[in-house]
């Protein structure tokens, strides 16, 4: 199994800090997957021109083609204007229309406050809904005071991330067998 | 101008996207020699098997061998008697309307009369970096290029001036076609959009339908007929040509075998994602335009898809993603003894 851990984010280090405790949690507890970061802030990612995700070069091509070779992808997004950040956008337009199909989507939301809980329902959840991501129903959202010099402070939110990745682990390995079973029903 | 004649019934043609792909069943990948060769070879059947037309394509990407296709074409002239032949597509956005019109109005010396053209603006993008254009005038490069192919086909001596080539003065583009004109085709994609721009036009239109149901690629074809009405154009001096996935074999259930991981590992090296089980079982249906199958299944849709869209010709495409030259050839044979003659027999005037 091969997924994909993306902080979805340019800047700041609350989307990141989570990412990186996804990741580790990933690490202890399924040692046998294959586990890739992605952090938009370590790449020259230019914008979407319609093209096939094939045909983008360098860090774009790069980015596009590990999110398309993955099984489950774990989307870490902080919350910029009430929605997600344009350099996560970006990341989906330059994918094809039906990218998630049989992949699993997990979702960790930051922000500087709850007010903006909601977000990952109403702004991103649509548009892997649209990709045919399966999604992963609950998701992680982690505020300000929950961080504290680039660590988790809250412990409920380490746990929260480790249910996150373990739901996610469950749904990439059941639909697998799922996707498995219904290709050998049929006769070709 | 259009070398169709409905009495007939509905033509049955080849074309080739002159993939060049490995055989999944064997891992075999053929040089782009041999592929090439094979090309004119498969035209060389078609052409002795009574089919109407055999078109190859323009692609400038990994696995593909024709991106000179009007090379290829001038072989495939040399080489066939009596069927037409042409390019699906030429990639006119990218290219310069005199010399494709002059390769093509060659292409119709050497082939006694037998080119046609269908122009389109290409899936892929790298041959915009590859040729030397901007992709952001992706639109307006088609749209200018293609009017000023039509304009060298209506007119000898051509004056022209334009944003992206330097104009004509008086410029005579010679040879001239055979028959002083040549039929040129507009290639369309799934969208009605484009369609519509066909019709307004007053151009044929070359649909291309992959798989799905035929009742949504009826709505491009309804939205063709209307806008040529309202362009002020009669669409029955229009032909409309379909193009899609084909594979026959003895039976349904060995097409689909020996098919399917050609499409799938085909699809997945050229565009990145496969096709999915699923999809392709639901190809079976006869409302589906997915042609694998039995000659009697594919007759069958073939038959229910003319009687929805009333097109006058239709275009197979059976060896995509490193289809071996004898299976080729067992198409072509399933063809000619078995689909070809019922299509005739149930399409033609009076039957």
């Amino acid at each position: 199994m091969n997924i994909v851990a993306l902080s979805g984010s340019v800047v700041g280090s609350k989307t990141r800090t989570a990412i990186n405790e996804v990741v580790r949690t990933f690490e202890k507890n399924y040692p046998e997957i294959d586990v890739q970061l992605i952090d938009l802030a370590d790449y020259n990612i230019q914008f979407s021109d319609g093209r096939n995700y094939l045909e983008y070069e360098g860090d774009t091509g790069f980015v596009a083609k590990a999110l398309m070779d993955a099984d489950a992808i774990i989307i870490g997004s902080p919350i910029f204007q009430a929605s997600i950040p344009g350099a996560l956008k970006n990341i989906f337009d330059l994918l094809p229309v039906q990218a998630f199909t049989d992949k699993i989507a997990g979702i960790v939301m930051t922000a500087g406050s709850a007010k903006h809980y909601l977000v990952a329902e109403q702004q991103l959840k649509p548009i892997l809904g649209y990709m045919k991501a399966q999604i992963v129903q609950s998701y992680v959202f982690a505020e300000e005071k929950d961080f504290s010099q680039k660590q988790i402070v809250n412990n409920d939110v380490s746990f929260r991330i480790e249910r996150l990745v373990e739901d996610t682990y469950v749904l990439a390995t059941t639909y697998a067998k799922i996707r498995e079973e219904q290709d050998d029903a049929y006769d070709f | 101008m259009n070398r169709i004649d409905q009495s007939n019934g509905l033509e049955f043609g080849i074309y080739t996207l002159g993939d060049h792909l490995p055989n999944p069943h064997t891992g075999e990948h053929i040089s782009a020699e041999q592929r090439v060769k094979e090309i004119i070879e498969f035209a060389k059947l078609a052409d002795q098997a009574g089919l109407d037309f055999f078109s190859v394509g323009e692609s400038h990407q990994d696995y593909f061998a024709t991106q000179a296709h009007s090379v290829v074409l001038a072989a495939i002239a040399q080489a066939t008697k009596n069927i037409k032949i042409g390019s699906s597509s030429t990639i006119i956005s990218t290219s310069d309307p005199v010399r494709v019109y002059e390769d093509f109005a060659t292409v119709d010396l050497i082939s006694g009369g037998r080119a046609e053209i269908i122009a389109g603006r290409a899936s892929r993008v790298g041959l915009y970096d590859l040729l030397g254009y901007n992709l952001r005038d992706y639109e307006a490069l088609f749209e200018e290029k293609f009017d000023l192919l039509r304009k060298i086909n209506e007119e000898e001596v051509v004056n022209w001036s334009g944003e992206f080539r330097a104009p004509l003065n008086d410029a005579r583009v010679i040879p001239r076609p055979k028959e002083g004109k040549l039929p040129i085709w507009r290639a369309v994609g799934g969208t009605p959009a484009s369609a519509i721009k066909a019709g307004y036009a007053g151009v044929p239109m070359f649909l291309a339908h992959l798989a799905g149901p035929t009742a949504v690629f009826k709505r491009s074809i309804d939205a063709y007929r209307a806008a040529l009405t309202e362009g002020g154009h009669d669409p029955v001096d229009f032909p409309i040509a379909t193009a899609g996935l084909f594979f026959a074999a003895e039976t349904t259930q060995e097409a689909q075998r020996t098919y399917y991981p050609h499409v799938n590992e085909g699809i997945k090296l050229t565009n990145g994602q496969g096709f999915s089980k699923r999809a392709f079982a639901q190809g079976e249906d006869v409302r589906d335009v997915l042609a694998v199958g039995s000659p009697q299944q594919i007759i069958e849709k073939i038959l229910y898809q003319h009687e929805m869209y009333g097109h006058q010709r239709y275009i197979a495409q059976l060896d995509f993603g490193g289809v071996p030259f004898e299976q080729i050839r067992k198409n072509i044979e399933l063809i000619a003894t078995e689909v070809l003659p019922a299509i005739r027999k149930y399409t033609k005037e009076g039957s």
